[in-house]
């Protein structure tokens, strides 16, 4: 399967949004060869700012800026963009609701060396409690270069979270990406499974497999975490035997909390969440190697649906 | 004055760390922040193979004096300090950063015997070194705590933050050392986000300044000495430094700071090492 980088896709659709509008502007901590702004900062050397490694006063630099009629883009790791500023986050950009928006960059456990201080297994929680963010995970390059203009265009913060590792292609140029929209990317009868990043991924392939065996499983691709639509979320659920989340992010908080929650006014619905269960990250040799360690692979998801409607 | 035999049993110390940096803890294709790592080698040795009261085989010894790596990002020349002195086998360091390991990417101490808190988290360890200096003053205790910190670290609020909490509170039994190699992750300091001049800037906070070349054994033990004689005011040590030191081609070169060898590199690494033994 063809495969790209987000965060390269990420960089590009940064210079390509630049060119269209001078407002843009991106600052970074000191990892733009990591996150690519560094790509924009070639292109733009005089609308990029790079402001070391002092997150913190970034997140704030930029509220300025966007008090100033700029679009800006602050970037680092997740880990450090959504934990390190999340006070600037909270009390000086979303309570006023400015267009900041945010890339955490090897987020989840795609920055799998380093380990527990560097992997976010959080940031989708953290993000998504601030009132008037908008969180997007998307689920491959295409997407995310999407969603960096969907980002600018949109009024308040918008959070994105940028895998480090490559990923297999779900979505194609043409099809459409519209902040708060569902996306199934697999039909099916029995289970639907909400998935987004790398889960989607697996979701397909443990949807795949159990076609094998008699159970039909409908995968969606749930790239904004939020604002989440309930009612979408509710309609597509409902004739499901069950409903299965599957997120590379705690198990507190996150994709399949938003679900539940979306869920809880309706009864009669089985629910199963796969993610990381309440644990911090550790270092591994490789990327697969983690998932796998974490319990979030194509066998995994594969699992929970089976337990679910009793097919054990 | 340090006698010549002391400088030369951490010179081979500091090589020895490199050895182990080179060859257990990094390798061909492997990445590690061979850069900083390397640039610590002779500050990291003088502490744990002089200065430093501690006992590998009962590292939590009440009294012993702390070593905090504040540029956690450097954790393999701490890691080549701790299995060296004996904390822990040295079959270790070759599983670095692999599922499970003992060594993980940043210094975790739930995990690794003579780590004394976590950090990675750039800018937190001066902090953490205050509050365990006040936390050794309050109980009598004569230990000392270092802290090492990058120079690119310095950007970080949280250390001005620390930096006058410490002169306020007359935390003598703390000694900050900067690691002043002049690059940070993406390229040097100077044409980024520029963190200099140093020096003013912590005599500004009311610190003793002390500074040196941190590749210089001698001067290093004269400065550690020279700060246990500070009293009722924080000191920090500058360390002028190499990023990358005694490796050829990684001095001074953004590429290694958390660069993987090549096989040609590694050879040549070895032999630059070679060059250096007695
Ligand atoms: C809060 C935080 N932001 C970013 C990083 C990523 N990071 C790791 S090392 C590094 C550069 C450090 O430069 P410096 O302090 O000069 O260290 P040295 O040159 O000694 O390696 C960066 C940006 C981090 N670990 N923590
Ligand atoms: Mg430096």
């Amino acid at each position: 399967m063809a495969t790209k980088s987000q965060r390269q896709a990420y960089g590009e659709a940064l210079v390509e949004l630049g060119k269209e509008n001078k407002n843009i502007v991106a600052l970074e901590a000191d990892l733009g060869k990591s996150t690519m702004s560094i790509l924009f900062q070639q292109q733009f050397p005089e609308r990029y700012f790079e402001m070391g490694i002092a997150e913190a006063n970034m997140a704030s630099t930029a509220a300025g800026l966007a008090l100033t009629g700029k679009i800006p883009f602050i970037n680092s790791f997740a880990v450090f963009a959504t934990g390190r500023c999340y006070d600037q986050l909270r009390q000086t950009i979303a309570i006023a609701g400015l267009n900041v928006n945010i890339c955490g960059s090897s987020a989840g456990l795609s920055d799998f060396g380093d380990g527990s201080t560097h992997q976010s297994v959080e940031d989708m929680a953290t993000m998504r409690v601030i009132p008037g963010m908008t969180v997007l995970v998307p689920v491959d390059a295409i997407e995310t270069r999407k969603m960096v203009r969907a980002m600018a265009a949109h009024p308040g913060p918008c959070y994105i979270r940028i895998n480090r590792n490559d990923l297999p292609f779900f979505t194609d140029e043409e099809s459409e990406f519209e902040i708060g929209k569902l996306y199934p990317v697999r039909e099916g009868g029995d289970v639907i499974v909400f998935a987004n990043g790398v889960m989607v991924s697996k979701a397909v392939e443990a949807a795949e497999a159990l076609a094998g065996e008699g159970i039909s499983v409908k995968v969606v691709n749930v790239s904004t975490v939020k604002p989440l639509d309930k009612q979408a979320v509710i309609a597509m659920a409902k004739g499901f035997r069950a409903v299965v989340t599957a997120e590379e992010h705690s198990v507190i908080g996150g994709l399949g909390s938003a679900i539940a929650e979306a869920l809880s006014e309706i009864k009669d619905i089985p629910l199963a969440i796969v993610g990381i269960e309440d644990r911090f990250g550790t270092s591994a040799t490789n990327y697969d190697e983690l998932l796998v360690y974490y319990g979030l692979t194509a066998d995994a998801v594969k699992a929970r649906i089976k337990k679910i409607i009793g097919k054990e | 004055m340090a006698s010549q035999a002391t400088i030369d049993h951490l010179e081979a110390k500091a090589l020895a760390l490199r050895d182990h940096i080179v060859n257990d803890l990094t390798g061909v294709g492997k990445v590690g922040h061979l850069g900083g790592s390397c640039s610590s080698a002779e500050i990291v040795a003088a502490l744990y193979f002089h200065k430093m009261k501690h006992d590998p085989q009962n590292p939590a010894l009440p009294d012993r004096d702390r070593f905090l790596l504040s540029k956690g990002h450097a954790a393999l020349v701490q890691y080549a300090a701790l299995a060296e002195a004996g904390y822990f086998p040295k079959e270790e360091m070759k599983k670095v950063k692999t599922l499970g390991a003992m060594l993980q990417g940043h210094p975790d101490m739930t995990r690794t015997p003579g780590i004394e808190a976590n950090t990675g988290s750039l800018g937190q360890g001066l902090s953490i070194a205050c509050g365990m200096a006040l936390g050794l003053r309050l109980d009598g205790q004569a230990s000392k705590v270092y802290v090492l910190i990058g120079d690119g670290e310095l950007a970080e609020g949280q250390i001005w933050e620390a930096a006058m909490a410490a002169s306020y509170y007359k935390i003598d039994n703390l000694v900050a050392i900067v690691d002043r190699n002049r690059l940070q992750a993406t390229g040097a300091i100077c044409d980024r986000f520029d963190t200099n001049p140093v020096t003013p800037k912590w005599a500004a906070f009311g610190w003793e300044t002390i500074e040196i070349d941190g590749h210089d054994i001698g001067a290093i033990l004269g400065a550690l000495d020279k700060a246990d004689r500070i009293k009722g005011k924080p000191t920090v040590i500058i360390a002028e430094t190499v990023k990358g030191k005694c490796i050829s081609f990684a001095e001074n070169n953004p590429a290694f700071h958390n660069g993987a060898m090549t096989p040609e590199q590694w050879e040549i690494a070895k032999s630059d090492l070679n060059k250096l033994r007695r």
